[in-house]
């Protein structure tokens, strides 16, 4: 089946995004991707697990002092709603209900857009109330080099969704464009798998300390 | 879209490899810029060796020295040997496998340029205030101590070039899984092709570690961070495990598909199938499996304790079997063969003695308590020059030679190829055999100098002359290259007489699209059935039809320029105003050119079935 | 039959341990000539697993000339293809591992054996260890040795006595570097942020044969003059080490200079080296301070700067550019430039800084 061709909601097929070569490589590409990102994450829980509270003086704050829970559990379920309204938009690609499917990566978006401003807000607090920043102490580069190269990811998917949104806005769902759409999905899908991580590690078992 | 190309003008041809994605251009892309930093490497190597050759000397100055051996250690493993091995497999894997391309041709040439800009970027420090000079291993501690610029470029290069590595391994891996021509098995596909599976998958999952390395040491020296400062609550041994991690693996990522090459050169000159084929393929897979297990190894005077010492010895001497497995299978492949001593044959055999050699150093060295005594000694030099040159460079030469003919069209010199062998064989077993003993006498690594009187001057000098043999031996092989391709003269499509595989089945080089219509596999060693047969080539598995390529891009080499360039404003950020602006610039361009990369269709374009007809066999040229 | 292997067994051990020792280096520094017990230990290590790889190696030259030799290309015959042979996979995949056997569990035992350093945490009533313990701090490109127990402090040549087991307290005070007495034992690493721990016992006779003097090496890439990063181990007797310690602990205040010259460059010292360099053992100052080896008994050692010959002239070479000799060193710098009176009379000084008098 070629990639250019128009479809229609009789011959569009149920697994849309690997219906040609290409579409299959990428599909199986993405996820060695996902399977070296994790690779990278977990480094980085490594070093944030080595550095916990590794602080130069004993009155600067800890992780049992920073974290608030409530915060936490806004972000986390902001980002994992965003997980759900993106599958919801898959379920619409494969249904070939392009509109449908744009208004769900729209709400995607926005309520990634609501966690990056959280955490933006959250960095802004630690830094002003509690003195805690990246060059203050070990604990301060290993904390936001985890969780910023998480909200990063999460910048970059937004930025992707939103490109391919607006790209396809025109001319509907193809066989080309399926799996760019299904792929953005996944790597979305990743990004929250990631933040329940981070979740558990920094924020619940912060404080317990 | 008319693709039999003419004669080309030198503009047309550059611009041609600037924006190629086919795997057999960047095969030779990678051909050259590793073959040229092979040459670099050696002559840091010779740097070296001739300030080594007698105590007390003064050839180069300490602080030289230093740069000259971190940068000899580092161009070897990332810009020399991984790239050349990167060589072959996109020159040959997608043949064996008979694939028209490879999974991802765009990525294909993204990684390649990624490679050679981080390359540049890195050997660009020679003459922007000096090198890196904390050795290959850059630790923690010294490289934050280290002033200049010398480990930046390290640590931004290496990301840059590493990005490439990562992108070519997964290319490589889905290319393996999806693209195998019809009746190509996994149980069926060439030793070469399962190392370079393997080796890819060491790839993705070690690479990740050392980037998370560079970002922590990028962020210590560039911007402010603590990681690796104990005053500030840092901890330095973060790094050495985080290196390790993926240095171990690089070890293997390198040998294993130096065992692929040598197990085609094994069934080829001896005319016969490899010796227990799948205790093979289990072999390699449990050697990488094993590789990622074993990495503290490197860090037995670390003071881990004897806990994880002890677990980690027996772990890395568990390595041993299934190398041990390779080592027999590959004897008795040759074993009531019929062997010829081709050049390409001659480095195999003499690969043989020279890593088993190197691989029982390893198994003393892997014992915790006596490589308290070895470790950063001479004799850990000696062990690993002789897995990696007795090793991997063999594995180079031998290819380089086998090779070649699918590569270029034309053979390199026999006569010449056996010079080289015999130079380079002598001259590498008189430079580091001796080298065991210097470590053994007490001569630690990485020193720029020893004192007189330490029983140590004759055997450096023993290990100086033959580091000239080794250097002859390169200059004549290159004197080899140059004669061959002037001469140019063009062979068939199994210029060996004796290959096995599906890449011998077409014509050398092999037309641009590979295979005009996808051959069918019957089993293991699919061309040589064939021809046991009596067949003069594969049966096709589909009817002549339109095939569809991708289309050359300038925008790999485009968003390579623009990492390379923020590189330069990352690192003069703190002490020149440009530096934030040219930072920005160069992400701007790379995230410029992927956007467009990303909003422009691109279909690729079909060979229409009446060209195909049309060209037949002759005067298809790539 | 069993007696013939034993036999053959040990003739091959009794092979190795002649070719070892036809070329095994030189007393006080080589790691073939163990003198104490980490580094026999070791040693016995070595010889065990390098009879098994030769046996190995053995083994696979037999087959490779075999191979080489009786399968050459004589024809065009197409030989018989292969596929494998079960049995044969199961052999060399069994005696490896058999072997690898026989190495591991020395290799274990050695590994704890060699990491046991409790005598270091019982304390008794004084709250001093009743082992023998040094702390060792290694810095750009020098050592300091600290005897908690004695309460002195020494840098550049430790000192050690004999036939006992001597604990090391380890650790770097700017980049990392690695603490080794190749002939005495192996090495270990000095970190930047944790102690390390470890035990070295010198041999008595080994040491006679050496002159009681052992070579000290940094083993760690630690910037350019990590070649020259050497140190002397003076291995004596315990009765011998026990006056040492005394000697030294009586030095209260900085001795004073005898001569006229010496109590010249004992006023330049003053003037230019002291900021740096201590001349009593019991300092007291803080780590960070000890910017330079405590000069106590400089007069008394083996070399200059860990390297140069103990000489008057290689001392005044020294002094008057020590960036020749160790580059980048930290005394480069830290004083002017001294006239060649001035050379003369800290020459007289230090040389005379001895405990012992012999």
């Amino acid at each position: 089946m070629a990639a250019e061709q128009k479809m229609t909601y009789e011959t569009w097929p149920a697994s849309p995004e690997k219906q040609t070569l290409e579409a299959k490589n990428k599909f199986l590409g993405f996820w060695f991707f996902l399977g070296g990102e994790t690779v990278l994450f977990a480094s980085l829980f490594a070093t944030y697990l080595a550095l916990k509270d590794k602080v130069p003086s004993s009155d600067m704050a800890l992780a049992k002092d920073l974290f608030e829970i409530p915060l936490a559990f806004i972000m986390t379920m902001l980002l994992l709603t965003s997980s759900l309204t993106s599958v919801y938009a898959m379920y619409h690609m494969k249904n070939f209900n392009f509109k449908k499917m744009q208004l769900w990566l729209g709400i995607t978006v926005l309520l990634g857009l609501g966690f990056l401003g959280l955490e933006i807000y959250e960095f802004n607090h630690y830094v002003h109330e509690f003195h805690h920043s990246f060059t203050s102490s070990a604990f301060g580069s290993a904390f936001y080099t985890l969780v910023g190269f998480h909200g990063a990811h999460v910048a970059f998917g937004l930025l992707w969704i939103t490109t391919l949104m607006i790209r396809n806005s025109k001319r509907g769902l193809s066989l080309y464009n399926a799996p760019k759409f299904y792929v953005a999905s996944l790597y979305w899908h990743f990004i929250d798998v990631v933040w329940v991580f981070i979740f558990t590690v920094v924020y619940l078992m912060g404080m317990v300390g | 879209m008319s693709t039999l190309a003419q004669k080309k003008g030198f503009g047309a041809v550059l611009w041609d490899y600037l924006t190629t994605v086919d795997h057999k251009k960047i095969a030779i892309l990678y051909l050259i810029a590793g073959g040229f930093f092979f040459l670099l490497g050696g002559l840091e190597a010779m740097f070296i060796r001739i300030q080594l050759a007698v105590p007390n000397n003064d050839f180069v100055s300490a602080g030289l020295y230093n740069e000259i051996l971190t940068m000899h250690g580092t161009t070897m493993i990332f810009l020399a040997a991984m790239p050349l091995i990167f060589a072959f497999m996109n020159a040959v894997m997608p043949l064996q496998i008979g694939a028209r391309d490879v999974a991802f041709p765009f990525l294909n040439s993204l990684g390649f340029w990624l490679f050679f800009f981080g390359g540049v970027f890195l050997n660009l420090s020679w003459f922007l205030g000096g090198a890196p000079d904390a050795g290959w291993t850059s630790y923690a501690s010294l490289s934050l101590a280290s002033e200049g610029h010398g480990i930046d470029f390290y640590a931004l290069g290496l990301q840059i070039s590493g990005a490439g590595t990562l992108i070519g391994g997964i290319n490589f891996l889905v290319t393996i899984i999806n693209m195998r021509a019809p009746g190509m098995t996994y149980m069926r596909m060439p030793m070469f092709t399962w190392a370079t599976f393997v080796t890819s998958a060491l790839i993705l999952f070690a690479f990740p570690a050392l980037t998370v390395g560079l970002f922590l040491l990028v962020f210590d020296r560039m911007f402010g961070s603590n990681f690796f400062d104990p005053a500030m609550g840092g901890n330095t041994i973060i790094w050495e495990h985080f290196f390790w991690i993926f240095g171990h693996p690089e070890v293997y990522i390198l040998i294993l598909p130096a065992f692929g090459i040598f197990s085609e050169i094994f069934a080829i000159f001896s005319r016969k199938r490899l010796f227990g084929y799948s205790s093979m393929v289990f072999a390699t897979v449990l050697i990488g499996f094993l590789g990622f297990m074993v990495w503290a190894h490197h860090m037995f005077t670390t003071g881990m304790g004897p806990i994880a010492n002890a677990i980690f010895a027996v772990a890395t001497m568990a390595i041993a079997v299934p190398t041990g497995i390779k080592i027999f299978n590959w004897l008795f492949t040759m074993w009531g063969g019929s062997i010829t001593f081709t050049t390409p044959m001659l480095w195999a055999i003499a690969f043989i003695p020279s890593f088993v050699a190197g691989g029982v150093t390893g198994v003393m060295l892997a014992s915790a308590a006596q490589d308290y005594q070895y470790h950063d000694t001479y004799f850990v030099v000696a062990h690993f020059h002789y897995v990696i040159v007795g090793g991997v460079v063999f594995a180079l030469f031998a290819g380089a030679h086998l090779y070649w003919p699918k590569m270029f069209g034309t053979m390199l010199n026999e006569f010449l190829g056996k010079i080289t062998f015999v130079l380079f064989f002598i001259g590498f077993h008189l430079t580091f055999f001796i080298q065991h003993f210097l470590g053994l006498w007490g001569m630690p690594r990485r020193i720029f100098t020893f004192l007189p009187g330490q029983g140590l001057d004759t055997a450096n000098m023993v290990s100086t002359v033959g580091a000239f043999f080794m250097a002859i031996a390169v200059i004549i092989l290159l004197i080899n290259i140059v004669i061959t391709s002037v001469k140019n003269e063009k062979v068939g499509n199994d210029p060996w007489g004796d290959g096995r595989t599906l890449e011998w089945a077409i014509p050398s080089p092999p037309p641009f699209y590979n295979f005009k219509q996808l051959p069918l596999v019957r089993g293991l060693d699919a061309y040589w059935l064939e021809k046991m047969e009596g067949k003069k080539g594969m049966s096709p598995a589909e009817p002549l039809g339109d095939i569809h390529m991708p289309n050359n891009s300038f925008i790999p080499f485009v968003i390579s320029l623009g990492l390379f360039i923020a590189a330069f404003g990352a690192m003069y950020r703190a002490e020149h105003s440009w530096g934030i602006p040219v930072l920005i610039f160069g992400m701007l361009i790379t995230l410029g050119s992927m956007f467009v990369r990303s909003v422009k269709d691109d279909h690729g374009y079909h060979i229409h079935k009446e060209d195909l007809e049309d060209s037949n066999d002759k005067g298809v040229k790539a | 039959m069993k007696r013939l292997a034993k036999w053959r067994l040990f003739s091959l051990f009794a092979m190795m341990a002649l070719i070892l020792s036809a070329c095994s280096g030189k007393p006080y520094l080589s790691t073939l000539k163990p003198a104490g017990e980490v580094a026999q230990t070791q040693f016995d290590l070595m010889v065990l697993s390098t009879a098994i790889m030769v046996g190995v190696i053995a083994v696979v030259t037999v087959i490779f000339f075999i191979v080489v030799v009786k399968f050459r290309r004589k024809d065009d015959r197409i030989p018989k293809q292969v596929e494998g042979s079960h049995k044969l996979e199961i052999i060399w995949t069994v005696i490896p591992i058999l072997l690898l056997l026989i190495l591991a569990v020395p290799t274990v035992s050695a590994t704890f054996k060699l990491a046991d350093v409790s005598p270091m945490e019982k304390k008794n009533e004084e709250g001093k260890t009743d082992a023998l313990v040094v702390n060792v701090r290694a810095n750009l490109y020098w050592w300091e040795f600290e005897y908690p127990n004695q309460e002195i402090i020494t840098g550049q040549e430790l000192v050690v006595p004999t036939d006992e087991k001597v604990y090391f307290n380890l650790i770097a005070s700017d980049v990392k570097h690695s603490f080794w007495i190749p002939a005495v034992g192996g090495k270990l690493d000095t970190n930047t942020e944790n102690v390390n721990k470890f035990w070295l016992e010198f041999d008595g006779e080994k040491a006679a044969e050496a002159d009681n003097y052992f070579y000290g090496k940094c083993a760690e890439l630690c910037g350019p003059s990590h070649a020259l990063m050497d140190f002397k181990v003076k291995a004596v007797p315990r009765d011998q080490f026990d006056q040492w310690a005394t000697a030294m602990k009586d030095v209260k205040e900085p001795k004073q200079a005898e001569t006229d010259l010496a109590q010249a460059g004992q006023e330049v010292f003053n003037n230019s080296c002291i900021g740096c360099h201590a001349v009593t053992p019991a300092n007291t100052a803080p780590e960070a301070a000890r910017l330079a080896p405590n000069l106590t008994n400089f007069g008394d050692r083996d070399r200059i700067a860990g390297i140069l010959d103990h000489t008057e002239e290689d001392l005044k070479d020294w002094l008057r550019d020590p960036e020749t000799y160790k580059p980048g060193n930290k005394m480069t710098g830290t004083y002017g430039e001294l006239t060649e009176e001035e050379l003369d009379a800290l020459t007289e000084y230090l040389m005379g800084l001895k405990v012992m008098e012999q």
